[in-house]
C-alpha cells in the first residue's frame, strides 16, 4: 500500500516536472532567439576596435539544400570562436524567410529570392547575402536512351505534351516525371531557368521533396526523370546536356548553362555583431574556396555572370 | 492499515489525500481541455483564413479538382486530396479489416493458450514500428512488387501501394480491438450456443459475430482514422501527384501527404500556406466525425 502510493507520487511528480519543463522551453524560446540578437550586438559595440572576439548565439533556419554549408562553416566558425554558438536548422526556404521576418531567427536560409515568397513590403526589410550558387541538372534513368534535351523538348517532357521518350530520340518507353511540390524553390529555379515558364501539374507523375529520394527514384524507375543539384549526380542516374550544354561548373561559371540559382542567407537589417562575422567568414576564400566546393556548390566570386531576381542576367 | 480504524487523526489524513488527489486530477483535466482547446482554435483560425482573408470560395476549396496554388491563375480544388484520402483509407479497411477480425477470432477462439502467448506480442509489435519504416520498405520492396506484377507497364507508386502499407499500419489496431472485445464475451453466451448443439463456426458466425459487430466496427472505424491521419508512409509510396485517382496504379494523394510535402516551402500568412491549414482542419474534423461514430456504435454495445 504504501510503496504504491510512494510510486504514484513520483511518477505524479514526473509528469508535472514534464510538464513544467516543456511549458517553459516553449514559451522562453522566441524571446530567447531575440535575446542573443541583442546581445551579438552589443558584443561588438563594446569589443568593435579588438575585432575577432565576438559572442552570442546565432540561429540560421531554412533550406535543406543550404544546410549542410551552413553547418559545416558554422562548426569551424565556433571552433575560431569560442563565444560564439551557430545553431543551424533545416524547415525550408519559406520558413526561413518566415522566420528571419519575423525576428524569430538571426539569419534566414533560401533557394529563392525573398521577393519571390514574402509580401513586397516585408521583403524589402530583408538584406541579402548571396554565399554561393547551386546549380541543377536534369537527370534520367539510365535506359531511358537520351543525353540531350533542347529547352523545347524538356518544355514537352514536363509539361505532359510528349509521353514517350521514343518521341525525343530515346528508347520506346513511358516517361515518368519525378517532380517536386508546387511550392518548392527547386521546383521554381527549374521551372523559370530550364523550361522558361511554369507548368502544370501533370497526371500520373510522382513528387517528392527530398533530393535523395528523388535520386533513388530515377534511379530505379524505368523512364523516370527528375532534376537534382549538381551535389547529388554520380552515376546511378544520367544527366542531360541543355541544349547541347553539359552540366559542368565551368559552363554555369561562363553562363552558357543556364540552370542555377544562389544560395541566399537573409538577416533582417544589415547584420551585427556575431551575425556580420559570421557572415563576412562565409564569404572569405578559405571558405568559398573549400568548403563551398567540396560540398558541391559553386563560388559566387567565380560566377562570370550575375543575376538579380527576375532572373535577368546583369552582368 | 492501523490508522484506518476511525480514528480521528486518520479521517483528516483521509481528508487531506482526497483533496490532493481531486486538486491533481483537476489540474490534469484543464491542461488537457485548455491543449485541446488551443490546438483546435489555432487550426481553425489559420483553416478560416483561407476563405476568410484570401477570399479563396469554400466550394472551390471542396469541389475544385483542379491544384494549381502558386502563380497569377492559382486555384485550390483540395478535392483530389480529399478523395485521396478517402479511398486508400477505405481500401486499407477493406483490406485489413477482415484479416485482423480473423486473426482475432483464431487468438481468441481457436487456439485462445498459444494465441494470447505468442500471436498477440507478435500483433502489438506491428503496432510499435515507426511508420517511416513501413513507408521505406513500401518504396523499397512493395513499389518495385507492383512494378514488376503489372509487367513494368505501372511504376509502382500509387493508390495500390498506399492502400497496401495502410493496411499492414492498421493491422494490429483493428485486431487488438477485436481481440480485447471478443475476450470480454460472457462464457456463457458461447457454452449456451454449444449446449444447443451448434458447432464451433455456428458459434462464431451466429452468436459471437453478431453480438459483437458494435465493437469490432469500433475496432475498424478507428483503423480508418488511423490511417487517415498517417502521412510519412503514404507519403512515400503514393505518388502525390494532385489529382483524382483513375485507378489503383496511378499517383494520387492524400489531405496529410499534401501538408507534410509543402508546409516547409511556403511561409506562413501567405495564401499557400493558409490553404494547407484548411486541409489540416478538414482532417480534425473528419476526427470527429470518427469519434462520433465511435461512440454511437458504442452506445448500440449489446453487452
Amino acid at each position: 500500500m504504501k510503496s504504491k502510493k510512494t510510486l504514484f507520487g513520483a511518477l505524479t511528480l514526473s509528469a508535472m516536472l514534464a510538464l513544467t519543463a516543456c511549458g517553459n522551453s516553449g514559451s522562453t524560446a522566441a524571446p530567447a532567439d531575440n535575446g542573443t540578437t541583442g546581445s551579438g550586438g552589443t558584443g561588438t559595440t563594446t569589443e568593435q576596435p579588438a575585432a575577432e572576439t565576438v559572442s552570442g548565439t546565432i540561429l540560421a533556419v531554412g533550406s535543406t539544400a543550404l544546410q549542410p554549408l551552413v553547418d559545416q562553416v558554422g562548426q569551424e566558425f565556433m571552433t575560431n570562436n569560442g563565444d560564439v554558438t551557430v545553431q543551424v536548422q533545416g524547415g525550408g526556404s519559406g520558413t526561413g524567410l518566415t522566420q528571419v521576418s519575423e525576428g524569430a531567427a538571426n539569419i534566414g536560409n533560401s533557394d529563392v529570392f525573398a521577393e519571390e515568397k514574402l509580401d513586397a513590403d516585408k521583403a524589402k526589410e530583408l538584406v541579402d547575402h548571396q554565399v554561393a550558387v547551386v546549380a541543377m541538372a536534369t537527370v534520367v534513368n539510365k535506359d531511358a536512351g537520351v543525353t540531350d534535351l533542347s529547352k523545347e523538348q524538356l518544355l514537352d517532357v514536363f509539361s505532359g505534351k510528349v509521353t514517350n521518350w521514343k518521341d525525343v530520340g530515346g528508347a520506346d518507353q513511358k516517361i515518368t516525371i519525378v517532380n517536386r511540390p508546387s511550392s518548392s524553390g527547386t521546383r521554381a529555379t527549374f521551372e523559370k531557368y530550364a523550361l522558361g515558364q511554369s507548368v502544370e501539374n501533370v497526371e500520373g507523375a510522382i513528387e517528392q521533396d527530398s533530393s535523395g529520394t528523388v535520386k533513388q527514384i530515377v534511379a530505379d524507375t524505368k523512364g523516370a526523370v527528375g532534376y537534382l543539384a549538381f551535389s547529388y549526380l554520380d552515376d546511378t542516374v544520367t544527366a542531360l546536356s541543355y541544349g547541347g550544354v553539359e552540366p559542368t561548373e565551368e559552363n554555369v561559371q561562363s553562363g552558357k548553362y543556364p540552370i542555377w540559382a544562389y544560395e541566399h542567407m537573409y538577416t533582417k537589417g544589415e547584420p551585427e555583431g556575431a551575425v556580420k562575422a559570421f557572415l563576412d567568414y562565409m564569404m572569405t576564400e578559405e571558405v568559398q574556396n573549400a568548403d563551398v566546393t567540396e560540398l558541391g556548390y559553386i563560388p559566387v566570386s567565380s560566377m562570370e555572370v550575375k543575376r538579380d531576381a527576375e532572373g535577368k542576367v546583369i552582368q | 492499515m492501523e490508522n484506518n480504524k476511525g480514528s480521528a487523526g486518520g479521517f483528516a489524513r483521509h481528508r487531506r489525500e482526497d483533496l490532493i488527489g481531486k486538486t491533481y486530477t483537476y489540474i490534469c483535466v484543464l491542461l488537457l481541455i485548455i491543449v485541446i482547446t488551443a490546438i483546435v482554435y489555432f487550426v481553425a483560425s489559420k483553416g478560416l483564413a483561407t476563405f476568410i482573408t484570401d477570399g479563396v470560395s469554400p466550394v472551390e476549396f471542396l469541389f475544385g479538382t483542379h491544384w494549381n496554388p502558386v502563380g497569377d491563375n492559382a486555384s485550390f480544388g483540395a478535392l483530389p486530396f480529399i478523395a485521396g484520402s478517402f479511398i486508400v483509407s477505405l481500401l486499407a479497411a477493406l483490406i485489413a479489416g477482415p484479416l485482423s477480425i480473423c486473426a482475432a477470432l483464431f487468438m481468441t477462439e481457436i487456439v485462445p493458450g498459444k494465441g494470447k502467448r505468442i500471436l498477440q506480442p507478435v500483433i502489438e509489435l506491428l503496432s510499435g514500428i515507426p511508420s517511416v519504416v513501413y513507408g521505406f520498405i513500401g518504396l523499397t520492396v512493395l513499389v518495385p512488387f507492383i512494378s514488376a506484377l503489372t509487367g513494368g507497364d505501372s511504376i509502382g507508386y500509387g493508390v495500390a501501394a498506399g492502400a497496401l502499407v495502410l493496411s499492414v499500419m492498421i493491422l494490429p489496431t483493428i485486431t487488438s480491438i477485436a481481440a480485447d472485445a471478443l475476450a470480454s464475451l460472457p462464457r456463457g453466451l458461447r457454452e449456451a450456443s454449444y449446449a444447443l448443439g451448434a458447432t464451433r463456426w455456428q458459434t462464431i458466425y451466429r452468436v459471437i459475430l453478431p453480438t459483437l459487430a458494435p465493437s469490432l466496427w469500433t475496432g475498424i472505424i478507428l483503423g480508418i482514422a488511423r490511417a487517415f491521419g498517417e502521412a510519412l508512409a503514404v507519403q512515400m509510396v503514393i505518388g502525390n501527384a494532385p489529382f483524382i485517382p483513375k485507378s489503383l496504379l496511378t499517383s494520387a494523394s492524400t489531405l496529410t501527404s499534401v501538408i507534410t510535402l509543402n508546409m516547409t516551402n511556403t511561409s506562413t500568412g501567405s495564401v499557400q500556406n493558409n490553404v494547407l491549414w484548411s486541409m489540416a482542419l478538414m482532417l480534425l474534423f473528419m476526427t470527429f466525425v470518427f469519434i462520433i461514430v465511435v461512440r454511437l456504435l458504442q452506445r448500440r454495445n449489446k453487452l
